[in-house]
């Protein structure tokens, strides 16, 4: 135990002055000691606490890498719901100027960003460079494509739900042959990711259930080693939350080891997957960068590991610590 | 100050350890609980302390009514009292100066008042030059006098020895009487309870002779 002078302690006593504030100020002091103190007992025993920190640091670095690793993937593919258009197919008989005509109507809608014509000449040029069947396009007499509108939804109308209710509208019109929507992997990877997500949260909470149980039996541990200092603190008239707070603190302290510990090991790990995921998404000539852990979710982080610690420490003071009794 | 009315102590097993005592400590004084081993010299004691409660019958101590006391305020009760015993029941990871300011820092005192109250208690049982000492590497006299520092550096009303010289020869054990007597003086109601019938004889304070959990009257000897 320190016992260093505090000088505004020290001027209260002298003046006698200030009875129930430095009751009040005493009792956070003593809150402070025992949480600088129960620090200095782990770090006294620096290899069971860098043991028992880690399995809480993985058990909680598991489940914070997988979220932040989903959200990545989300991230990545809210880029492709913007881009979900409507291939509007129109009639053989529809000329270029006509569809032209009808592209300009479709832009004053409001929920239609943007219109794209594609004339059936580009069409069939596109088609030939991209089949391959050049000389048997060549034997036909005339373009057997028509002219194609691409539409490109408002944000506003860019979900799945918004978009069908466009592509049956437009589908109306008589020169409209075919409108056609292809969401469906949208809404597949919509449904993965919701199931990504919840699997992380069950394991998240399986593990977050561990560490509770791991933190309760390193303080029971503690508090069976510490029996002496309970019996003669108990018979000189420490009360039972004057006994229980070096080990609250002692739980409260492992939560957030660990929590610094599984932060450090997102890191890490996401430091080894930056380059690979770099590669690949050059290979999409996509710029996107893998994101880590921002200061919300690292603060997060630390108070569910605070929490689990202070959680299980409770537990385990609340089951042992009235068995030890003076004989 | 400490009143027993009509106590009974029955052990969980069947064993009685007291049978309907009764007995009188007035503030201020000192008196000797003797008898043989298993008398229930050890069970008064746990009795006023809350160790043990009653199985029938009423204890006051200084105002308290052990009996009415519920658990969660035991810890005030005890801070009135200066527990002495003969197996010390030092902490042993912890210096003397630490030891014997628990039952101030327990109580939320500041720093400095605990400082000074502390050196002052060890000041009394001669051990001032020791604070900074680890309790193992004191002999078993000086080990007894951190217990006694520790035991009154609360100041309290009621002290409580069982045994306090069982260890010691009978130089050091007339040593530690004679604190115990410092304290008497000063206004502290001081129970020891101690089978050496030939030290306490020695000094002319009131003895509560325990025999089979029932007291004996004084002028009675005990058969040889």
């Amino acid at each position: 135990m320190n016992h260093g002078r505090n000088p505004s302690a020290r001027r209260a006593t002298r003046t006698g002055l200030l009875q129930v504030p430095e009751r009040v100020r005493g009792f956070f002091l003593h809150n402070a000691q025992v949480l600088i103190a129960s620090l200095g007992r782990l770090y006294r025993n620096p290899v069971s606490t860098i043991m028992t920190a880690s399995v809480i640091g993985i058990a909680l670095a598991l489940p914070a890498g997988l979220l932040v690793m989903l959200d990545n993937l989300q991230r990545l593919s809210t880029g492709w719901d913007g881009s979900a258009t409507i291939s509007v197919f129109l009639q053989q008989t529809v000329g270029d100027s006509a569809a032209n005509q009808l592209a300009k109507e479709f832009r004053t809608w409001p929920e239609i960003r943007n219109v794209r014509t594609i004339p059936r000449d580009e069409a069939l040029a596109e088609f030939r460079a991209l089949s391959g069947l050049g000389d048997a396009l060549d034997a036909l007499e005339e373009n057997p494509l028509p002219a194609v509108l691409v539409v490109q939804p408002e944000d506003s109308h860019a979900d799945a739900g918004a978009a069908q209710a466009l592509a049956d509208k437009l589908r109306l019109r008589s020169q409209v042959d075919i409108a056609q929507l292809d969401l469906q992997w949208v809404k597949r990877f919509a449904a993965l990711m919701e199931t990504g997500k919840r699997s992380v949260l069950i394991v998240g909470a399986l593990l977050g259930l561990a560490v509770l149980l791991i933190v309760g039996n390193t303080i029971r541990l503690d508090i069976q080693n510490r029996k002496a200092e309970i019996v003669v603190t108990k018979l000189i008239g420490g009360t039972d939350a004057f006994i229980r707070r070096p080990f609250l603190y002692t739980g409260l302290w492992y939560g957030v080891l660990g929590a610094v510990q599984a932060w450090l090991l997102v890191e890490l790990s996401f430091w080894l997957l930056a380059a690979p995921v770099e590669q690949l998404a050059g290979l999409y000539e996509s710029s996107f960068l893998l994101r880590t852990l921002d200061v919300g979710e690292i603060a997060n982080l630390l108070i569910m590991g605070a929490t689990l610690g202070l959680a299980g420490s409770w537990l385990a003071v609340g089951r042992h610590l009235s068995t030890i009794e003076p004989r | 100050m400490i009143v027993f009315d009509n106590v009974s102590k029955r052990y969980p097993g069947g064993h009685d350890a007291l049978k309907s005592l009764s007995l009188r400590l007035e503030r201020g004084q000192m008196a000797f609980l003797t008898g043989r081993s298993g008398a229930g010299k050890s069970t008064l004691l746990k009795l006023i302390a809350l160790i043990e409660r009653v199985s029938n019958g009423q204890i006051l101590i200084d105002g308290f009514n052990l009996s009415r006391l519920p658990r969660r305020r035991i810890p005030f009760l005890r801070r009135r009292l200066g527990l002495i015993f003969q197996d010390h029941h030092l902490l042993t990871d912890r210096t003397v100066f630490d030891n014997v300011a628990l039952p101030l820092v327990i109580t939320g005192l500041g720093h400095r008042e605990v400082g000074r109250r502390v050196r002052a208690a060890l000041d009394k049982v001669g051990l001032l030059g020791k604070e900074r000492a680890l309790p193992l590497t004191l002999s078993g006299g000086e080990q007894q006098r951190v217990g006694i520092a520790r035991a009154v550096v609360h100041k309290p009303p009621v002290l409580l020895a069982d045994e306090p010289t069982g260890n010691l020869d009978p130089e050091l054990s007339r040593e530690i009487m004679g604190l115990f007597e410092q304290f008497n003086q000063v206004g502290v109601t001081v129970l020891v309870a101690s089978h050496d019938r030939d030290l306490i004889s020695s000094l002319s304070y009131p003895m509560f002779t325990l025999r089979e959990g029932r007291l004996v009257p004084d002028e009675v000897p005990l058969p040889a």
